[in-house]
């Protein structure tokens, strides 16, 4: 397998907000590598399917339909999400708009016995692991901090703190490495976390313990409001080089060539050749999180350009064009999305809050005094209302 | 007089915004404090009219922001750095405990590290996990690093400049669910000193001492005990490190009684320590223990719990009766 982009250079800017920014940049500084290496592509944005040499993949009629339906009822999850955000339902919600190919195609190239270490995006990643999907939405509804059982799909929680969980799913790896088993880890994280120390860390340690972890950066151009330039003065794919493991830099918008290369860099991972990085090229199409304001910091074009390149749209264009699919299967697609999105929407509202009592269980596994106390204590404070409501309702009784 | 109504936010923005028109040398850093005007807006407009070099959008990276301030105020620079958020000071931990605490006293008071960590802080709005924590004791506990946090516009005003005049690293909590709050600053007033305790409401039956986003709670108590006929003194601490127990001291030698309010968690808080040492001082005057309140040795709860974690009305005037009833 080579790594791509040590020799490869194009031409091609990657989008009309670069040039600009480029220029805003200073003057004082070299300007950055602006090198574009090639991408792993296996189907162009206009759903022809091409070939690379060294990620080739040949998938069935059903394989494929199973993709395109993975990715829209994701999306459709995700739309769901947003709306019931937007209805107050949800306290805030990170949509994956845009992002579906990468996340599909990388978690099916995973086994049922790999391991999943997300960041807070991945919900097409938990709905390959099969998580269900309303599980997901307790902790955006402000019910819980975690919502599901790491081990019931091998898909650890949600991690909010920037980067944390690449070193979590590298000592996993090193476990499994221990174990000697033949399953691989997976860890997801944003380009802006590639800044990050822990990430930094994870890299160190995989590569000096050939640990079978893949590190799946979806570089979705954006960290909040800073671009990717503001993280790396090379493409991401690239650092790994200096780690001592191969990168690799793949059309984060083409689901099957996601699935092509996180098939070989978990495969490469499983049979004891250690650590990869995966960065998926891809884009946020919507805000940030419901609380961010992109218009602040991006321009309209930037999103139209990427929207050409749409993960879902290629490939039905792929499927349509050579008779995979027809009319009445992407119908029914579109129909099972709506069952599901109903079944979300009622699942959501349906989640009772927590009983205020909760926020004492599970602080230790051991048990521990001083929570016993203050558990004690708040549930006689809480106690002391009830006997004041039945006063006051035997005081009207009266 | 020059005074104007403004929420907090704007407040810190103004603030910033003259501290970095009076000395050239101020630097702003963090994540997305520069187009965006960081997620809370209080950088807002600062780098259109600083410009790139004095409002610094860093990479993703806690560590790398406060250790490389460090560097800059080395070399002459007073950096004001924005954390995002509580929970993600944390990476970045090391380098304010390990290094930017103790530095001035490795080098036998030779350097001076000018650095103001600004940490939007606290709970109360609705965010999940890690948005809404109160770290402050841990901060408080580490000598060379002194912890502020303004409960009000003016505060927000004059102590953000106060912070950064300071040649100490300086740990400024902004008590975030307060943004939004309005209130008077004078522009042009003379501000006290900014460890100076202050006492934002007159009593004589017991001392409710709070700081930042507790301090309007314990307002609103104190009002709430007004009207069932109790006189309770509000003591704004404005600062944990150092505290200014001089004023507590006072206020609790009138009133007899003191309870502490933070939302941070009682166990080992800036309220144990508060507790042991007016104890101390006025063992004689005491007539109740100090008792406190704050949160539980829990994690933070999700949102929709959080108003049953965070110290309300009720609770403050729960400890109020406990410490009337001795
Ligand atoms: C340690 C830490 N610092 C700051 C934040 C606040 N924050 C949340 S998401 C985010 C941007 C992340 O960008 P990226 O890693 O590119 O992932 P994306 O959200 O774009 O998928 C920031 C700064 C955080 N969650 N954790």
């Amino acid at each position: 397998m080579t790594v791509e982009g040590t020799a490869a250079r194009s031409k091609t800017r990657r989008s009309g907000g670069t040039a600009k920014r480029a220029s805003a940049a200073k003057k004082k500084t070299a300007a950055p590598a602006k090198a574009e290496p090639q991408l792993v592509q296996l189907l162009t944005p206009e759903g022809e399917r091409v070939e690379h040499p060294d990620y080739a993949i040949d998938l069935t009629p059903e394989e494929l339909r199973g993709l395109y339906r993975d990715m829209v009822l994701t999306r459709r999850f995700d739309a769901e999400a947003t709306a019931l955000q937007r209805q107050g339902e949800l306290g805030l919600w990170a949509s994956l708009l845009g992002q579906e190919a990468a996340q599909i195609g990388s978690a099916r190239a995973l086994h049922d016995d790999d391991y999943v270490f997300p960041t807070y995006r991945e919900h097409g990643v938990a709905w390959c692991r099969g998580v269900p999907p309303e599980n997901l939405l307790g902790m955006f509804r402000g019910v819980n901090n975690g919502g599901w059982d790491p081990n019931s799909n091998n898909f650890h929680l949600y991690t909010i703190v920037i980067g944390s969980q690449a070193l979590h799913a590298t000592g996993y790896a090193m476990g499994v490495a221990k174990d000697g088993a033949d399953s691989a880890v997976i860890a997801y994280f944003g380009d802006g976390a590639s800044s990050q120390g822990d990430v930094a860390e994870a890299f160190t340690f995989s590569a000096v313990y050939n640990a079978p972890v893949v590190f799946f950066c979806q570089n979705n151009q954006w960290a909040i409001s800073e671009p990717t330039e503001r993280q790396s003065r090379v493409p991401i794919y690239q650092r790994a080089a200096g780690f001592g493991f191969p990168g690799v830099r793949v059309d984060g918008n083409d689901v099957l060539a996601c699935l092509a290369v996180t098939k070989a860099a978990v495969e490469r991972a499983r049979s004891g050749e250690g650590p990869m990085l995966v960065e998926a090229f891809t884009y946020r199409m919507g805000a940030h999180t419901t609380s961010d304001d992109p218009t602040k910091y991006r321009r309209d074009e930037e999103r139209e350009a990427w929207e050409a390149k749409d993960p879902i749209l290629r490939l039905r264009t792929y499927l349509e064009k050579e008779k995979l699919a027809d009319a009445k299967f992407l119908e029914s697609i579109d129909e099972e999305s709506d069952t599901m999105a109903k079944r979300v929407r009622e699942a959501v509202r349906a989640m009772p809050d927590p009983d205020p009592m909760a926020m004492f269980e599970h602080t230790y596994a051991d048990g521990h005094a001083l929570v016993d106390e203050e558990r004690e204590q708040f549930a006689q404070y809480l106690a002391s209302f009830a006997d004041e409501n039945e006063s006051a309702a035997a005081g009207e009784g009266n | 007089m020059a005074t104007t109504k403004m929420p907090i936010a704007k407040a810190l923005n103004t603030s910033l915004r003259k501290a970095m028109e009076d000395d050239p040398k101020v630097l702003i850093m963090g994540e997305d404090v520069g187009k965006l005007g960081g997620v809370f807006r209080i950088t807002d407009g600062l780098q259109k009219d600083f410009g790139e070099d004095r409002v610094i959008d860093t990479p993703l990276a806690e560590s790398g922001i406060v250790g490389t301030a460090i560097g800059l105020a080395l070399r002459g620079y007073r950096p004001v750095v924005e954390i995002q958020f509580d929970g993600f000071v944390f990476p970045a931990y090391d380098q304010i405990v390990t290094q930017l605490a103790k530095m001035h006293a490795r080098a036998l008071g030779k350097v001076k590290l000018p650095v103001v960590v600004r940490i939007p802080y606290a709970g109360g709005i609705g965010a999940v996990e890690h948005h809404s924590e109160s770290p402050e004791a841990l901060f408080a506990h580490v000598a060379g690093l002194k912890c502020v946090s303004p409960s009000n516009a003016s505060d927000a005003y004059w102590m953000m400049q106060q912070a950064i005049e300071s040649d100490d690293p300086v740990i400024f909590f902004e008590p975030k669910r307060r943004y939004w709050d309005k209130g008077d600053v004078d522009t042009e007033a003379i501000p006290g000193p900014l460890h100076a305790a202050r006492v934002a409401q007159q009593g004589t039956d017991l001392t409710l001492a709070a700081y930042g986003p507790m301090v309007k709670t314990c307002l609103e108590a104190a009002q709430a005990a007004a009207e069932e006929g109790k006189s309770l003194e509000v003591v704004d601490m404005r600062s944990m490190s150092p505290v200014d127990f001089d004023t507590i001291q006072q206020s609790v030698e009138k009133t007899g009684r003191l309870v502490v309010v933070h939302e941070a968690p009682v166990f080992l808080g800036t309220g144990s320590e508060v507790a042991a040492r007016i104890t101390e001082r006025c063992f004689y005057h005491l007539e109740a223990p100090v008792l406190r309140v704050g949160g539980f040795h829990a994690p933070y709860p999700p949102a929709r719990l959080e108003d049953e974690y965070l110290p309300n009305l009720d609770r403050v005037l729960d400890a109020v009766d406990r410490a009337l009833a001795y």
